[in-house]
């Protein structure tokens, strides 16, 4: 059996595979302590899978938190993982599209399923799960309904800013100015598919193409993504959220 | 050194802050620098000059000045050195490599301005650099619009003198650069009070590209497998170009050659040969910018060159003609090499792009690594010519924007090793 964990910088995944097969997985918050989150995730996985530590013969740890987990037999990028992740479930996909809680990355894959290219956000978390959280606290709505809510808009809020801080700013001027909280929410969401969007285009976009990490849960940014770029996005069968753990977990088996 | 604190305080240099910069500086120095394996001797001589990066050389440019001599800052590629030492000056590249002195300029300057227009600010405003300190005055340029402006807040501090460097490269262009050439050998000359004789100029112009000569000959080394010396080591020996006497800065970077030769012909490297080589391309990285350097090279992989101001633009071919011994000749000379930099506020400017092929070919590049500034709009925008040219002759190609804070390092060493994994 193998193990990959993906240490983000607000979520930990944790993937058990067995026979080549997701026997158990687990997604838990980073918090302060990566290297902590990281052998909680794994327990919690191993249990999921009904195996024990011993069984697992290779763990390769991914993510943010990759090196100050010290149980890895090998750290690898969350850009490979991502790409092995999403091959394995769709051997045609070529384009991964992967926010998580401080990076947006755009991966494109060639037909075995390695990455031949790929392109992150720089320093500022506009367009990342961050965004989306602080956001969130500003117009006091759920982060897991934000998906919903924003589905209800019919005329979404136009925002001019990318920028966390000046996005802020502008929620909070649109607040006041009386603007329904599901067309800011829908404006938001636009506005991440825009510059995540703009960043696949420029790498040149092709399908099929997957969505993961924890906004890829998000149903709004989905369905404002699939707008701005005029694609569907190719279903995956496991939550979008471990996919960078999968591939860790697969990258693990071939070591 | 001795009586350096003395020094320091004769110049006014706010002494509290001097020590909080020099121990940062040491520490990060200690932590990129000497941990490094397989180190050439012939680094003994840099790690040298770094250990007293704010003592010796400041104390020879103000001893100068005693003697009646002028030590002239610069910030850039373009002002001809050449001119500078004929007039019996010292010319210096200016410190504008560190955020530590943003704190000083932040008050006075925009704050999505770059971080080396900012950080040259700094030094100058909170007295923190024995370099400007030991200035007559500066010489700044029109390579881009954040510099062009600054030059004129700089004045209120430090005495500005300006040369203007044009945009295009047409016959007409080319007549107004070489004005300014001329332009700025009277300035020396008023400045000086000596008279620039075509003996002297010759001298000077043999001197300059004494030191051009060298540093090619350490990038030649640098095209062998394995690599005879780091990336972070030869980009210190660039640095370190623009400040030091540039007799002794030639000798030594000879006596580091003669060293290397002795590796490439044992085949004895840095690191195994199999570790990718990284060209790398973009704005220039001032003391004590090693960041890039350093993720790239404890992510497994060396920078084999640099296209850059701390690198081959510095030193580029064609070298300055020696030929002419007339004035007139001499400074045409100077103003067609000078011009012949293929920086990115030139428009068009392709051969950048076809140097960029080459270097990648020349130097066996695995990658390309576009690095860019923040807010360097020039560099920055010319990426997308550089990607497409590069696309096409199939040389992987990663974009990095930075400054000079660390805390993009966990991001930029994703990128990086995900870089690695992808060329691998």
């Amino acid at each position: 059996m193998f193990a990959g964990i993906d240490v983000g910088s607000l979520v930990t995944k944790a993937v058990v595979l067995r026979d080549g097969k997701v026997a158990g997985y687990s997604i838990i918050s980073s918090r302060t302590n990566p290297r902590k989150a990281g052998e909680q995730a794994l327990e919690k996985a191993i249990t999921n899978a009904n195996c024990k530590r011993e069984d697992i013969k290779c763990i390769v740890a991914t993510g943010y938190g990759r090196s100050s987990f010290s149980f890895a037999d090998k750290t690898v990028t969350e850009l490979t993982c991502h790409a092995t992740g999403a091959h394995y479930l769709n051997t045609e996909i070529r384009t991964v599209i992967d926010i998580g809680g401080q990076d947006s990355k755009v991966i494109k894959l060639d037909e075995s399923g390695k990455m031949s290219d790929f392109a992150m956000n720089d320093k500022c978390a506009a367009g990342t799960g961050r965004f989306l959280e602080v956001m969130a606290q500003a117009l006091e709505v759920g982060l897991d309904s934000m998906g919903e809510f924003s589905l209800k808009s019919d005329k979404p809020c136009s925002l001019s800013s990318i920028c966390t801080v000046f996005a802020e700013t502008e929620v909070i001027s649109l607040i006041a100015s009386g603007a329904k909280k599901k067309d800011i929410v829908a404006g938001l969401h636009m506005s991440i598919a825009r510059r995540v969007g703009s960043m696949a285009k420029g790498l040149g976009l092709q399908k099929e193409i997957a969505f993961t990490g924890g906004v890829a849960k998000n149903s709004g940014v989905r369905s404002a993504f699939e707008e701005f770029l005029s694609v569907k996005f190719a279903p995956i069968s496991e939550d979008p959220q471990i996919i960078g753990a999968l591939g860790a977990a697969l990258v693990a088996s071939k070591f | 050194m001795e009586g350096e604190r003395e020094m320091w305080k004769a110049q006014g240099i706010d002494l509290k802050r001097n020590d909080e910069f020099l121990e940062a500086a040491g520490k990060i120095y200690g932590d990129v620098y000497m941990k490094q394996p397989n180190r050439p001797k012939g680094m003994g001589f840099f790690d040298f000059v770094m250990s007293e990066v704010h003592s010796i050389r400041p104390k020879e440019m103000i001893d100068h000045r005693e003697k009646g001599g002028k030590v002239v800052g610069t910030f850039c590629v373009y002002v001809p050195d050449e001119i500078i030492f004929a007039a019996n000056g010292i010319g210096v590249g200016l410190c504008c490599g560190s955020d530590f002195s943003f704190i000083d300029a932040e008050d006075i300057l925009p704050t999505n301005l770059c971080p080396l227009i900012k950080s040259g600010m700094g030094f100058k405003k909170g007295m923190l650099s024995p370099y400007f300190e030991a200035c007559d005055f500066i010489v700044g340029e029109t390579t881009c619009d954040g510099k062009k402006k600054v030059w004129e807040i700089f004045d209120n501090y430090i005495p500005t003198y300006i040369m203007e460097v044009p945009q295009k490269k047409d016959p007409k262009q080319r007549e107004l650069w070489l004005k300014e050439v001329e332009l700025f050998k009277e300035k020396m000359e008023k400045e000086s009070g000596v008279t620039i004789t075509p003996e002297v100029l010759g001298e000077k112009i043999k001197l300059i590209n004494a030191r051009r000569k060298a540093l090619e000959r350490l990038y030649e080394l640098r095209k062998s497998s394995p690599l005879p010396i780091s990336g972070k080591d030869a980009l210190l020996v660039s640095q370190i170009a623009f400040y030091d006497d540039p007799v002794r800065f030639t000798s030594k970077t000879n006596e580091l050659c003669d060293e290397l030769e002795e590796r490439v012909k044992n085949g004895e490297g840095v690191v195994e040969p199999t570790a990718p080589r990284i060209l790398v391309s973009g704005c220039p990285m001032v003391i004590p910018n090693w960041k890039l350097h350093h993720i790239v090279e404890t992510s497994g992989a060396i920078v084999a060159c640099e296209e850059t101001c701390t690198g081959t633009r510095y030193f580029d071919t064609p070298i300055v003609d020696e030929t002419p011994t007339d004035i007139d000749g001499q400074l045409k000379a100077i103003a067609d090499r000078y011009l012949n930099i293929k920086c990115s506020c030139f428009t068009p400017n392709d051969d950048r792009i076809d140097q960029i092929i080459k270097f990648a070919r020349d130097y066996r590049a695995d990658g390309v690594i576009y690095y860019t500034l923040q807010f360097c709009l020039t560099y920055n925008v010319e990426y997308e010519k550089v990607k497409r040219a590069l696309n096409k002759e199939g040389i992987p190609l990663l974009r990095i924007e930075t400054d000079y804070s660390e805390e993009d390092t966990g991001q930029l060493k994703t990128r990086i090793e995900g870089f690695l994994e992808r060329i691998s």
